[in-house]
Protein backbone atom coordinates (compact mmCIF):
# COMPACT_ATOMS: atom_id res chain seq x y z
CA UNK A 1 0.00 0.00 0.00
CA UNK A 2 0.95 3.63 -0.64
CA UNK A 3 -0.36 6.51 0.73
CA UNK A 4 -0.37 10.19 -0.19
CA UNK A 5 -0.73 12.67 2.45
CA UNK A 6 -1.63 16.04 1.63
CA UNK A 7 0.27 18.99 2.97
CA UNK A 8 -1.87 22.25 2.76
CA UNK A 9 -0.37 25.72 4.21
CA UNK A 10 -0.71 25.06 7.86
CA UNK A 11 -1.13 21.21 8.05
CA UNK A 12 -0.08 20.35 11.31
CA UNK A 13 -0.41 16.47 11.52
CA UNK A 14 0.65 15.21 8.14
CA UNK A 15 3.99 14.10 9.54
CA UNK A 16 2.07 11.48 12.05
CA UNK A 17 -0.20 10.55 9.59
CA UNK A 18 2.63 9.85 7.65
CA UNK A 19 4.26 8.01 10.20
CA UNK A 20 1.39 6.17 11.08
CA UNK A 21 0.78 5.35 7.48
CA UNK A 22 4.12 3.95 7.11
CA UNK A 23 4.11 1.45 10.07
CA UNK A 24 1.58 -0.60 7.24
CA UNK A 25 2.70 0.37 4.49
CA UNK A 26 4.84 2.86 2.15
CA UNK A 27 3.92 6.75 3.14
CA UNK A 28 4.91 10.41 1.10
CA UNK A 29 3.09 13.47 1.27
CA UNK A 30 1.61 15.44 -1.63
CA UNK A 31 1.58 19.42 -1.67
CA UNK A 32 -1.39 20.96 -1.96
CA UNK A 33 -0.22 23.09 -5.17
CA UNK A 34 0.39 19.79 -7.13
CA UNK A 35 -2.53 17.97 -8.99
CA UNK A 36 -0.59 14.71 -8.87
CA UNK A 37 -1.26 12.29 -6.42
CA UNK A 38 1.42 10.26 -7.53
CA UNK A 39 -0.13 7.12 -8.39
CA UNK A 40 -1.34 6.30 -4.58
CA UNK A 41 -3.45 3.44 -3.24
CA UNK A 42 -5.06 6.26 -0.66
CA UNK A 43 -5.12 9.76 0.38
CA UNK A 44 -5.37 10.64 4.04
CA UNK A 45 -6.36 14.41 4.25
CA UNK A 46 -4.84 15.62 7.78
CA UNK A 47 -5.36 18.08 10.84
CA UNK A 48 -4.29 21.45 10.98
CA UNK A 49 -5.25 24.84 9.78
CA UNK A 50 -5.16 24.52 6.05
CA UNK A 51 -4.90 28.20 4.63
CA UNK A 52 -5.29 29.45 8.02
CA UNK A 53 -8.82 28.08 8.14
CA UNK A 54 -9.71 31.60 7.35
CA UNK A 55 -13.73 31.93 6.69
CA UNK A 56 -14.67 28.35 7.91
CA UNK A 57 -12.41 25.56 8.49
CA UNK A 58 -11.42 24.04 5.22
CA UNK A 59 -13.69 26.48 3.35
CA UNK A 60 -10.52 27.79 1.22
CA UNK A 61 -8.00 24.22 1.07
CA UNK A 62 -11.50 22.49 -0.75
CA UNK A 63 -10.74 24.65 -3.67
CA UNK A 64 -6.71 24.11 -3.75
CA UNK A 65 -5.24 22.01 -6.93
CA UNK A 66 -4.24 18.80 -5.16
CA UNK A 67 -8.31 18.59 -3.58
CA UNK A 68 -9.53 18.40 -7.30
CA UNK A 69 -7.62 15.77 -7.97
CA UNK A 70 -8.82 13.66 -4.52
CA UNK A 71 -12.38 14.56 -5.12
CA UNK A 72 -11.60 12.89 -8.62
CA UNK A 73 -10.18 9.78 -6.86
CA UNK A 74 -13.24 9.95 -4.41
CA UNK A 75 -15.58 9.57 -6.85
CA UNK A 76 -13.68 7.02 -8.71
CA UNK A 77 -13.97 4.93 -5.99
CA UNK A 78 -10.25 5.71 -4.23
CA UNK A 79 -9.60 5.23 -0.45
CA UNK A 80 -10.14 8.93 1.46
CA UNK A 81 -9.33 9.52 4.99
CA UNK A 82 -10.00 12.78 6.19
CA UNK A 83 -8.98 13.60 10.19
CA UNK A 84 -9.90 16.63 12.13
CA UNK A 85 -8.90 19.69 9.31
CA UNK A 86 -9.00 17.03 6.75
CA UNK A 87 -13.02 15.84 7.56
CA UNK A 88 -14.10 19.53 7.98
CA UNK A 89 -12.51 19.81 4.57
CA UNK A 90 -13.81 16.83 3.16
CA UNK A 91 -17.35 18.24 4.29
CA UNK A 92 -16.49 21.92 2.29
CA UNK A 93 -16.33 19.38 -0.88
CA UNK A 94 -19.08 17.62 -0.25
CA UNK A 95 -17.99 14.50 -0.54
CA UNK A 96 -19.12 13.66 3.18
CA UNK A 97 -22.61 14.76 4.46
CA UNK A 98 -22.82 17.49 6.69
CA UNK A 99 -20.91 20.38 8.70
CA UNK A 100 -18.30 20.62 11.40
CA UNK A 101 -19.76 24.06 13.79
CA UNK A 102 -17.65 24.98 16.70
CA UNK A 103 -17.33 23.22 19.60
CA UNK A 104 -20.51 23.90 22.11
CA UNK A 105 -18.18 24.58 25.05
CA UNK A 106 -16.30 27.44 22.60
CA UNK A 107 -13.26 26.20 23.91
CA UNK A 108 -10.15 24.24 21.92
CA UNK A 109 -10.53 20.64 23.36
CA UNK A 110 -7.53 18.10 23.72
CA UNK A 111 -7.85 15.16 25.32
CA UNK A 112 -8.15 11.60 25.53
CA UNK A 113 -11.74 10.13 24.29
CA UNK A 114 -13.35 6.80 23.57
CA UNK A 115 -15.09 6.07 20.51
CA UNK A 116 -16.66 2.83 19.17
CA UNK A 117 -16.61 1.73 16.45
CA UNK A 118 -20.64 1.18 14.83
CA UNK A 119 -19.63 0.21 11.16
CA UNK A 120 -16.50 -2.12 10.53
CA UNK A 121 -17.44 -3.01 7.12
CA UNK A 122 -15.82 0.24 6.23
CA UNK A 123 -11.92 -0.05 4.39
CA UNK A 124 -11.15 1.68 7.41
CA UNK A 125 -12.58 -0.18 10.38
CA UNK A 126 -12.65 -3.52 8.68
CA UNK A 127 -9.93 -4.67 11.30
CA UNK A 128 -12.15 -4.04 14.17
CA UNK A 129 -15.61 -5.35 15.18
CA UNK A 130 -18.59 -3.42 15.52
CA UNK A 131 -18.46 -2.00 19.31
CA UNK A 132 -14.80 -1.89 19.23
CA UNK A 133 -13.50 0.76 21.89
CA UNK A 134 -10.52 2.61 20.95
CA UNK A 135 -9.13 5.05 22.78
CA UNK A 136 -7.82 8.19 20.77
CA UNK A 137 -6.82 11.70 21.13
CA UNK A 138 -9.05 14.75 19.74
CA UNK A 139 -7.59 18.20 19.39
CA UNK A 140 -10.17 21.11 17.73
CA UNK A 141 -12.16 24.01 18.43
CA UNK A 142 -14.73 23.07 15.23
CA UNK A 143 -16.01 19.62 16.10
CA UNK A 144 -19.30 19.59 16.09
CA UNK A 145 -20.84 17.58 13.73
CA UNK A 146 -24.07 18.89 12.55
CA UNK A 147 -26.74 17.48 9.86
CA UNK A 148 -30.82 18.06 9.90
CA UNK A 149 -32.30 15.05 11.91
CA UNK A 150 -33.67 13.75 8.77
CA UNK A 151 -30.43 13.49 7.14
CA UNK A 152 -28.99 11.94 10.90
CA UNK A 153 -31.43 8.74 10.48
CA UNK A 154 -30.64 8.32 7.06
CA UNK A 155 -26.86 8.04 7.67
CA UNK A 156 -27.65 6.06 10.92
CA UNK A 157 -29.75 3.78 8.34
CA UNK A 158 -26.67 3.66 5.86
CA UNK A 159 -24.38 2.96 7.92
CA UNK A 160 -22.78 6.03 7.23
CA UNK A 161 -21.96 6.96 11.13
CA UNK A 162 -18.57 4.78 11.02
CA UNK A 163 -17.80 6.24 14.75
CA UNK A 164 -19.33 7.50 17.45
CA UNK A 165 -17.81 9.02 20.66
CA UNK A 166 -18.86 6.34 24.11
CA UNK A 167 -21.68 7.52 26.27
CA UNK A 168 -20.02 10.22 28.11
CA UNK A 169 -16.99 11.09 25.87
CA UNK A 170 -19.02 13.34 23.68
CA UNK A 171 -16.10 16.81 23.64
CA UNK A 172 -17.56 19.07 21.55
CA UNK A 173 -21.62 18.40 21.37
CA UNK A 174 -21.61 16.33 18.13
CA UNK A 175 -25.54 15.61 17.42
CA UNK A 176 -25.81 11.73 17.79
CA UNK A 177 -22.57 11.60 19.44
CA UNK A 178 -20.85 10.81 15.95
CA UNK A 179 -17.56 10.77 15.62
CA UNK A 180 -16.89 9.42 12.12
CA UNK A 181 -19.10 9.32 9.22
CA UNK A 182 -18.63 8.25 5.57
CA UNK A 183 -19.69 8.69 2.15
CA UNK A 184 -23.20 6.68 0.72
CA UNK A 185 -20.38 4.23 -1.19
CA UNK A 186 -17.83 3.69 2.34
CA UNK A 187 -14.51 5.02 0.88
CA UNK A 188 -14.23 8.52 2.29
CA UNK A 189 -14.26 8.58 5.94
CA UNK A 190 -13.82 11.74 8.41
CA UNK A 191 -13.28 11.85 11.81
CA UNK A 192 -12.57 14.57 14.46
CA UNK A 193 -10.32 12.10 17.07
CA UNK A 194 -6.63 11.42 15.30
CA UNK A 195 -5.94 7.90 14.86
CA UNK A 196 -2.56 9.15 13.90
CA UNK A 197 -1.53 10.38 17.53
CA UNK A 198 -2.51 6.88 18.81
CA UNK A 199 -0.21 4.10 17.29
CA UNK A 200 2.86 3.88 19.82
CA UNK A 201 1.88 2.90 23.57
CA UNK A 202 4.34 5.61 24.43
CA UNK A 203 2.04 7.85 23.90
CA UNK A 204 -0.39 6.15 25.52
CA UNK A 205 -2.62 3.83 23.12
CA UNK A 206 -1.83 2.04 20.02
CA UNK A 207 -5.78 1.48 18.92
CA UNK A 208 -5.61 4.22 16.05
CA UNK A 209 -3.20 1.77 14.23
CA UNK A 210 -6.57 -0.55 13.63
CA UNK A 211 -7.42 2.22 11.00
CA UNK A 212 -4.15 2.38 9.23
CA UNK A 213 -3.93 -1.85 8.98
CA UNK A 214 -7.45 -1.82 8.10
CA UNK A 215 -7.09 0.80 4.80
CA UNK A 216 -3.81 -1.71 4.72
CA UNK A 217 -5.99 -5.14 4.41
CA UNK A 218 -8.34 -3.26 2.48
CA UNK A 219 -6.07 -2.06 -0.25
CA UNK A 220 -3.42 -4.73 -0.39
CA UNK A 221 -6.95 -7.24 -0.26
CA UNK A 222 -5.21 -9.38 2.48
CA UNK A 223 -9.27 -10.35 3.39
CA UNK A 224 -12.43 -9.97 0.87
CA UNK A 225 -13.97 -6.72 1.13
CA UNK A 226 -17.41 -7.18 3.22
CA UNK A 227 -20.01 -4.69 1.78
CA UNK A 228 -21.17 -1.71 3.32
CA UNK B 1 -19.88 48.55 -6.43
CA UNK B 2 -19.38 47.99 -2.86
CA UNK B 3 -21.41 45.06 -1.61
CA UNK B 4 -22.04 43.53 1.72
CA UNK B 5 -22.92 39.86 2.92
CA UNK B 6 -24.12 38.79 5.75
CA UNK B 7 -23.78 35.33 7.16
CA UNK B 8 -25.40 33.88 10.24
CA UNK B 9 -26.13 30.67 11.43
CA UNK B 10 -29.34 28.92 10.14
CA UNK B 11 -32.47 28.90 12.11
CA UNK B 12 -32.39 25.59 14.74
CA UNK B 13 -29.03 25.33 14.90
CA UNK B 14 -27.30 25.82 18.38
CA UNK B 15 -25.39 29.01 18.62
CA UNK B 16 -23.19 28.70 21.49
CA UNK B 17 -21.70 32.43 20.48
CA UNK B 18 -25.20 33.82 20.49
CA UNK B 19 -26.06 32.62 23.77
CA UNK B 20 -22.91 33.43 25.23
CA UNK B 21 -23.24 36.81 24.04
CA UNK B 22 -26.82 36.86 25.57
CA UNK B 23 -25.83 35.95 28.60
CA UNK B 24 -23.03 38.36 29.01
CA UNK B 25 -25.91 41.43 28.25
CA UNK B 26 -28.14 41.20 31.40
CA UNK B 27 -25.00 40.31 33.57
CA UNK B 28 -24.12 43.87 32.20
CA UNK B 29 -26.70 45.31 33.43
CA UNK B 30 -28.78 44.95 29.69
CA UNK B 31 -32.13 43.62 30.55
CA UNK B 32 -34.26 42.41 27.86
CA UNK B 33 -32.14 41.26 24.82
CA UNK B 34 -33.34 37.54 22.96
CA UNK B 35 -32.70 35.72 20.07
CA UNK B 36 -28.91 36.75 20.05
CA UNK B 37 -27.52 35.55 16.92
CA UNK B 38 -23.40 36.09 16.18
CA UNK B 39 -22.86 35.61 12.33
CA UNK B 40 -20.14 37.00 10.11
CA UNK B 41 -19.81 40.40 7.43
CA UNK B 42 -17.90 40.10 4.28
CA UNK B 43 -17.34 43.84 2.65
CA UNK B 44 -16.99 43.03 -1.02
CA UNK B 45 -16.11 45.67 -3.95
CA UNK B 46 -17.48 43.78 -7.10
CA UNK B 47 -17.77 44.43 -11.12
CA UNK B 48 -20.79 42.14 -11.32
CA UNK B 49 -22.78 41.88 -8.45
CA UNK B 50 -25.25 39.30 -10.24
CA UNK B 51 -22.65 37.11 -9.49
CA UNK B 52 -22.69 37.63 -5.47
CA UNK B 53 -25.42 34.67 -4.75
CA UNK B 54 -22.32 32.35 -6.98
CA UNK B 55 -20.34 33.14 -4.84
CA UNK B 56 -22.10 33.09 -1.58
CA UNK B 57 -23.13 29.56 -2.83
CA UNK B 58 -19.55 28.37 -3.32
CA UNK B 59 -17.31 29.95 -0.47
CA UNK B 60 -18.68 32.77 1.47
CA UNK B 61 -21.84 30.43 3.52
CA UNK B 62 -21.91 27.12 4.00
CA UNK B 63 -25.91 26.44 3.23
CA UNK B 64 -26.10 23.39 4.94
CA UNK B 65 -25.36 25.86 8.30
CA UNK B 66 -25.63 29.45 7.13
CA UNK B 67 -28.19 31.79 5.59
CA UNK B 68 -26.78 34.65 4.23
CA UNK B 69 -27.83 37.48 3.01
CA UNK B 70 -26.44 40.35 0.34
CA UNK B 71 -27.17 43.68 1.20
CA UNK B 72 -25.76 46.50 -1.40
Amino acid sequence: MRVGVVRFPGSCDEVDAQLAAGRVGEAELLWHADRSLHDVDAVIVPGGFSYGDYLRAGAIARFSPVMESVISFAREGGPVLGICNGFQVLCEARLLPGALLGNVSMRFLCRQVAVEVVNAGTPFTRACAPGDRLSVPVKHFTGRFHAPAPELDRLEAAGQVVLRYAAGHNPNGSERDVAGVSNPEGNVLGLMPHPEHAVDPLTGSSDGLKLFASLRDHVDGLVPAPAL
Amino acid sequence: MKARVLIRPKEGILDPQGQAVQRALPALGFQGVSEVHVGRLVELEVDDPARLPEMCETLLANPLIEDYEIVA
